[in-house]
């Protein structure tokens, strides 16, 4: 993984990026303004391990502090833990919502920021637009989880083994976390298609955008799906 | 609901517990009485049945045979009993498949008729927290695909994921307030020929096993009286549009969600507290696939290194995907270290089917776990090498070609 750092950038792209983040239709229902009290902050787990603070992201967002949106934009959303502890704010607002549509704003803006954030989770990206579970059994493999010790060996090596000996049918799999049928996976690349997902994964990792096309193009042509 | 034991190495009294630890003597005396007239959001269930009476959609109603139960702001939630249509979670299916195995294991044993389905993805909402590769519009289709499948098959929608419950609301709140965006959904699900299709309630799989505890209880089979457990809720399930948790007021005196706590109460586990329950698991989403380290140190040195060292429990309990895989598999690293881990983690789907006697292997897969749960397993009174070598049995048809798969009748066979 690269870790994603600030580039200069001229104030009009600052603006450009800012504008895309407060036209988004949720921009409204998560902020609300900040009384700076810092509960979000101590409520937050990145905050205790990192330089970061969704307080500092809420007020330069609401005080339209462009340099300081800029920096967080590009670097500080990305150590957010998703977890929306700080939903907890007085003030009704939603940092961690905020910082959801950030990220989205600078993949679809196809900040270089956002494409060293995004190395290394493509195999995950391409797990679930393409098979329709975001993890699979056979993604437990050692060498992609050292840490978790050597009890991952032993699911992976067994894999095919324990995945039969699961009580529920559906279970039976091992490159998808369950059993999905094709139609189903058809209705999911439309809404890929229909969103313009496709095109954001094309704005941050064309390689990836090419073989997810190829892959769908095909389910979509057995199934006579047209899709502009 | 019981303090620290003193002699399992917890702290014995207020003046000795870590800074930031409110007792629980303490949480249970400032009792907090809700009214739902002063809840603080709308009841956004009122505005789901206005959008259906103006023919925006259609809403999937609870079935009759429901439970009633109160949450955060004191107002009153169904829960469905039974015929249930169950929402996977690719997590759980993929990495640890004893607990969708324990779910679906308990509704058979419950005789409460549940689909699980083919006809559903993921809510994807794990890739959209760790990389936003999505936007608003596309995980409210694939939300309302999803939601669309269970009503053409007339059972109840019950989400296994905490995550994808959570994320499920945030979409119910945007199609609700934005009609652009419902407008957009109904177009893409036209194009599958699929109805626009809310559920009046979101619900999550753990709420049906907190209103069947007392059915659980009837038919638990071993003494849990000498099991200490620790509880994580899920933030996903709590925090992120926390409307919808359930809260009881005589749980934690209710001012903490009563899920999994109200459960192994009534299965007469003991409930023990800890200072940094409020604290996430780690798991980060975006952490946990490409930054671990963060997800190892927050799960090992905020989690379980309090629980250990203020609880010192047998188990931790929690009901969420990223929560038990995070919890488990972040203690080898740390026991590497030297550090004071080594709490077995399960769901209480897991812990409540061993408690009615499910087997250990066969149903509860407790082999795809990391962090060594056979001590739990001989204080329950469960002799995990038999139940072993019965599972070991069971591969071995398998290898020798005489079955394929192994099947629920199987997995209860004596
Ligand atoms: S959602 Fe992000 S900003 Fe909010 S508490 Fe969690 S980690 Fe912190
Ligand atoms: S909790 Fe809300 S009001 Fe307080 S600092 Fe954070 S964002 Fe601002």
């Amino acid at each position: 993984m690269t870790v994603p750092v600030v580039r200069e950038a001229t104030p009009e792209r600052k603006a450009e990026i800012f504008g895309k983040v407060v036209a988004d239709v949720r921009f409204q229902d998560y902020v609300h303004g900040c009384y700076e009290c810092g509960i979000c902050v101590a409520a937050c787990p990145s905050a205790r391990f990192y330089d970061f603070s969704p307080r500092k992201i809420t007020q330069a967002v609401c005080r339209e502090d462009l340099d300081l949106f800029w920096e967080h934009v590009n670097v500080d959303v990305w150590n957010c833990s998703q977890c929306f502890s700080c939903d907890r704010c007085p003030r009704g607002n939603s940092p961690g919502g905020l910082i959801t549509i950030m990220r989205e704003v600078a993949v679809t803006a196809g900040l270089r920021s956002a494409k060293e954030a995004l190395e290394g989770g493509e195999r995950v990206v391409y797990k679930i637009m393409s098979t329709g579970t975001q993890v699979s059994p056979d993604m437990l493999q050692p060498e992609a989880f050292p840490d978790w010790g050597p009890d991952v060996q032993d699911v992976s090596r067994n894999l095919d083994l324990w995945r039969r000996a699961l009580p529920p049918e559906t279970l039976h799999t091992t490159t998808t976390a369950w059993e999905i049928d094709d139609k189903t996976l058809v209705e999911l690349y439309l809404i890929w298609h229909m969103t313009g997902v496709l095109d954001m994964i094309k704005a941050v990792d064309e390689g990836l955008h090419m073989i997810l096309n190829d892959v769908m193009e095909e389910l979509l042509e057995d199934h006579d799906i047209v899709v502009s | 609901m019981s303090s620290p034991d003193p002699n399992r190495g917890g702290p014995s009294a207020p003046s000795t517990l870590t800074a930031g630890t409110i007792p629980l003597e303490v949480v249970h005396a400032r009792s907090f009485t809700r009214n739902p007239d002063l809840a603080p959001i709308e009841d956004i269930r009122e505005e789901v049945l206005k959008l259906e009476a103006e023919g925006e959609w259609i809403v999937q109603r609870v079935p009759d045979d429901h439970t009633e139960v109160t949450t955060k702001y004191g107002r009153t939630k169904k829960i469905p009993n039974r015929h249930t249509w169950h929402h996977k979670s690719c997590g759980q299916c993929g990495h640890i498949p004893g607990y969708s195995t324990a779910i679906f294991w308990l509704n058979r044993e419950l005789g409460t008729e549940y689909n699980d389905p083919r006809d559903q993805t993921s809510c994807t909402a794990w890739n959209y927290y760790a990389s936003a590769t999505s936007n608003a519009p596309a995980q409210a289709a694939v939300a309302m695909r999803n939601f669309a499948a269970a009503y053409e098959t007339g059972f109840y929608p019950v989400i296994h994921c905490g995550t994808s419950y959570g994320h499920y609301k945030e979409v119910r709140e945007e199609l609700v307030r934005h009609p652009d965006l419902r407008a957009q959904v109904r177009d893409i699900l036209a194009r599958m020929n699929k109805p626009l299709v809310m559920p009046e309630e979101m619900i999550h799989y753990s709420e049906w096993i907190h209103v069947m505890r007392h059915e659980i209880r009837k038919r638990t089979v071993l003494d849990l009286s000498n099991i200490t457990c620790v509880v994580h809720p899920a933030c996903h399930y709590y925090k992120l549009v926390a409307e919808d948790a359930i809260y009881d007021q005589e749980i934690y005196g209710g001012q903490r969600t009563a899920i999994m706590s109200q459960l192994l109460e009534t299965l007469g586990a003991k409930v023990a507290d800890y200072s940094t329950w409020f604290d996430c698991c780690g798991f980060g989403f975006r952490h946990v696939l490409v930054q671990r380290d963060f997800t190892r140190s927050f799960a090992t040195l905020r989690k379980i290194e309090r629980m250990k060292e203020e609880a010192n429990p047998d188990v931790t309990i929690t009901h969420d995907t990223g929560c038990v895989t995070t919890l488990d598999k972040s203690q080898f690293a740390a026991k590497a270290h030297g550090r004071n881990v080594g709490i077995p983690v399960m769901s209480e789907a897991q812990f409540a089917a061993l408690a009615m006697g499910a087997h250990p292997y066969r149903v509860c897969q407790l082999h795809w776990h990391s962090t060594d749960y056979r001590p739990l397993l001989e204080k329950m009174g469960i002799d995990w090498e038999k139940a072993w070598a019965e599972f070991e049995s069971d591969l071995d048809r398998l290898r020798s070609g005489k079955t394929e798969f192994l099947t629920w009748d199987d997995a209860n066979a004596k």
